[in-house]
């Protein structure tokens, strides 16, 4: 694992003057991830925050070939880089030299529209790491529920009304989607455990298929919040086990970090504007239901990674 | 100039022009009736006689996203597909030409649903008429060989950079056996050439950013380019034609005429309707009625001056549609040859001006202007064309 010094020699990919909001978390999962390969990057991306904030024509943030079409088909675009790869280099057309592709897509594109196309890019095991940078709902668009949103978060389309408050439903769990394909390499992290996030990138970078890194990305907006506490909503997503940190390789679970001491769900809640309605009297079973949630995945995660 | 004659289906001549092209990448997705195409193609790639990575992706959707990242990443790319595989690429196909890229598609017609048809008609590849690609059509097997070898030279010319399309009918081409020849392999790889991407994005050394975001201050102008480009093909189409016509001994242009000469009554239609329509004509002719066909090659870029120079001595035109726009007016086809005819004879003077893309403002003053400047060339003042972009950096 490369040590803070090192990474901080290497050239950043994605630079400083991007339109990311202040305290966005998707240009650190970008740089973490990107700077853990010590070989060349082709990045696609699917539309969303990450695409558009960067890539204002006639401006660019990116200084690795970055490649975007559309919102859906990050996995089938990155399929189609890396099979030009393979075939060029097998033909003799480009210099044979190890090239990373990396895709990076929002919980939008990933978990919802762009889901079929990146279950097909796993199946047909393409070299390549899929990136999620999951900030829990449509942020690009204005705040709306994806299959990524918390139960009980308040979006533009699961607002707080008299009747209904907030998302009903739980929370699609990806990460073991991705496990189901039987693919080498999956991992969920956030990217204020950047040693943990930096070795499970250097570690997809070092094998071949396909991998997938689900990383959570606190958005200040979405989820409000300071902006000066993105990190720390990522501490207490870890924390509180809402965001566990786990790694999948070839199949076996291995937990990468536990908490001293987990804490409450409440934690992690309180500090978003998106839970406050859950703390009115009324909708206290709520956060009761939640935090039962948070424990019955945390001890069958607990459960697979002792198999 | 070697060549063989034999027998084969749409099918089997247009994956016989792949594996002769041997394009780096294709990635596709199974549909009747086009899947017989990848089908063959896919013996070819297991038995090692092709140098291409296949993609078989999961849906038509990701099949063109394949084949968008493959040739951003500097691949010759191709894929076939027909009916609601086109309709599910569409979203796909605007952004293949708006990047610029000269993808290749054998697209074999059929109906779109519903209800739910398997046969052919030109309902699918005229969804896609809007959307930035070059559109050929093919009267047989032999036509959608020649056609496929071309379209390589014509999206790869740097003057287009276009992706683009040459469709067979379903079923009608794709599935019945006709003699035709094929050419030897080194005739054809001489005569395509070598693709050589100008800005391969595999090249990290000189990293590009490839669909970035425009607002309204760019917008305009890429797609303005776009159109450039195929208002260039047209040129690139007939210098492509007459080059193989040299090589292989069939020349091609935007269409074919047929008895039209002296003709008082002339069928215009597209694809292997010509073939039953030439034998319409001959049996007209016997009649004595003066019948002539005119078989439009290529829907994208509409030679709409040419039609109407040609046909303009006919004063009876049957056009025959296979599809329908559902506009309440006619089919595709009908309408935008009206449209080419009207301008020579109608007293009326309609002008085009294209405005506005991405969201560009058009202001009061900007209107009066265009307006006032119809009527003073009408009044014998400074000429005006006919169709132009307002308010876009040239």
């Amino acid at each position: 694992m490369s040590n803070l010094k090192q990474l901080a020699t290497r050239r950043a990919p994605l630079c400083g003057g991007h339109r990311a909001c202040a305290g966005c978390s998707a240009p650190n999962v970008v740089r973490q991830v990107l700077m853990a390969s010590a070989d060349p990057v082709v990045v696609g991306s699917a539309t969303g925050c990450l695409e558009v904030t960067t890539t204002i024509f006639p401006y660019s943030a990116w200084n690795v070939p970055f490649v975007h079409s559309a919102f859906e088909n990050a996995g089938a675009s990155v399929s189609g880089i890396e099979a030009a790869y393979k075939s060029l280099k097998k033909q003799g057309k480009i210099a044979d030299e190890k090239i990373n592709f990396v895709a990076f897509g929002g919980d939008g594109g990933t978990y919802d529209i762009g889901f079929q196309s990146l279950s097909g890019a796993m199946e047909r095991g393409h070299n390549l790491l899929y990136v999620c940078y999951d900030n829990g709902a449509y942020m690009n668009t204005g705040i709306q529920r994806s299959s990524a949103t918390p139960r009980g978060a308040m979006t533009t389309t699961s607002p707080v009304g008299k009747v209904v408050q907030g998302k009903q439903q739980q929370r699609k769990d990806l990460t073991a989607c991705m496990v189901a394909h039987e693919i080498p390499y999956v991992a969920q992290t956030t990217p204020a455990h950047w040693r943990d996030l930096n070795a499970k990138a250097e570690y997809a970078f070092s094998i071949d298929g396909p991998k997938f890194m689900n990383v959570l990305a606190p958005c200040r907006l979405g989820w409000g919040f300071p902006m000066e506490l993105t990190m720390e909503m990522c501490r207490l997503a870890a924390d509180t086990c809402f965001w566990p940190l786990y790694e999948v390789v070839d199949g076996q679970y291995k937990l990468t970090y536990t908490p001293r001491e987990k804490k409450p769900i409440e934690d992690f809640l309180k500090l978003q504007t998106r839970f406050r309605h859950l703390f009115r009297p009324e909708n206290e079973h709520v956060i009761a239901e939640i935090q039962q949630e948070v424990d019955r995945k945390w001890e069958r995660l607990q459960k697979l990674c002792t198999l | 100039m070697g060549k063989t004659r034999m027998a084969k289906t749409g099918n089997e001549a247009m994956a016989e022009a792949i594996r002769q092209i041997n394009p780096d990448v294709v990635a596709a997705y199974p549909i009747t009736p086009a899947t017989e195409v990848m089908q063959i193609f896919a013996t070819y790639v297991a038995d090692g006689l092709v140098d291409t990575e296949l993609v078989p992706t999961e849906s038509e959707h990701s099949a063109m996203s394949a084949a968008i990242g493959s040739q951003i990443a500097g691949a010759r790319t191709m894929t076939a597909t027909s009916s609601q595989g086109l309709a599910l690429m569409y979203e796909m196909l605007y952004i293949a030409a708006g990047l610029r890229l000269p993808l290749i598609m054998a697209e074999v017609n059929r109906a779109l649903s519903a209800p739910i048809n398997i046969h052919c008609d030109h309902s699918d590849t005229m969804g896609g008429r809007d959307a930035g690609w070059i559109q050929i059509f093919s009267e047989n097997s032999q036509e959608a060989y020649d056609n496929l070898i071309q379209a390589v030279r014509i999206a790869e010319h740097r003057d287009v950079l276009l992706p683009i399309m040459v469709t067979t009918d379903g079923f009608i081409i794709s599935h019945a056996m006709e003699a035709m020849e094929i050419y030897n392999d080194k005739d054809v790889r001489d005569f395509i050439g070598t693709y050589k991407p100008l800005q391969p994005a595999l090249d990290y050394r000189k990293p590009i950013t490839v669909g970035a975001i425009d607002f309204v201050d760019y917008y305009f102008e890429h797609r303005r380019a776009v159109a450039q480009a195929m208002t260039n093909a047209k040129d690139v189409i007939l210098e492509v034609g007459r080059e193989f016509g040299r090589k292989f001994g069939q020349e091609y242009g935007f269409y074919e005429a047929y008895k039209l000469d002296d003709a008082e009554v002339a069928m215009v239609c597209l694809g292997s309707t010509a073939g039953t329509g030439k034998d319409a004509i001959d049996n007209l002719r016997k009649r004595g009625i003066k019948a002539g066909l005119l078989k439009l090659r290529v829907f994208r870029p509409f030679p709409a001056e040419e039609l109407a120079a040609r046909l303009s001595g006919v004063s009876q035109i049957c056009v025959l549609d296979r599809s329908d726009a559902l506009a309440a007016t006619g089919g595709p086809l009908f309408t935008e040859l009206l449209a080419a005819m009207y301008e020579d004879r109608s007293e009326h003077k309609i002008i085009n001006r294209i405005y506005g893309l991405g969201g560009r403002d058009i202001k009061v003053e900007e209107i009066e202007e265009l307006l006032s400047a119809q009527v003073s060339a009408a009044a014998g003042g400074k000429s005006i064309d006919r169709i132009a972009y307002h308010g876009v950096r040239e």
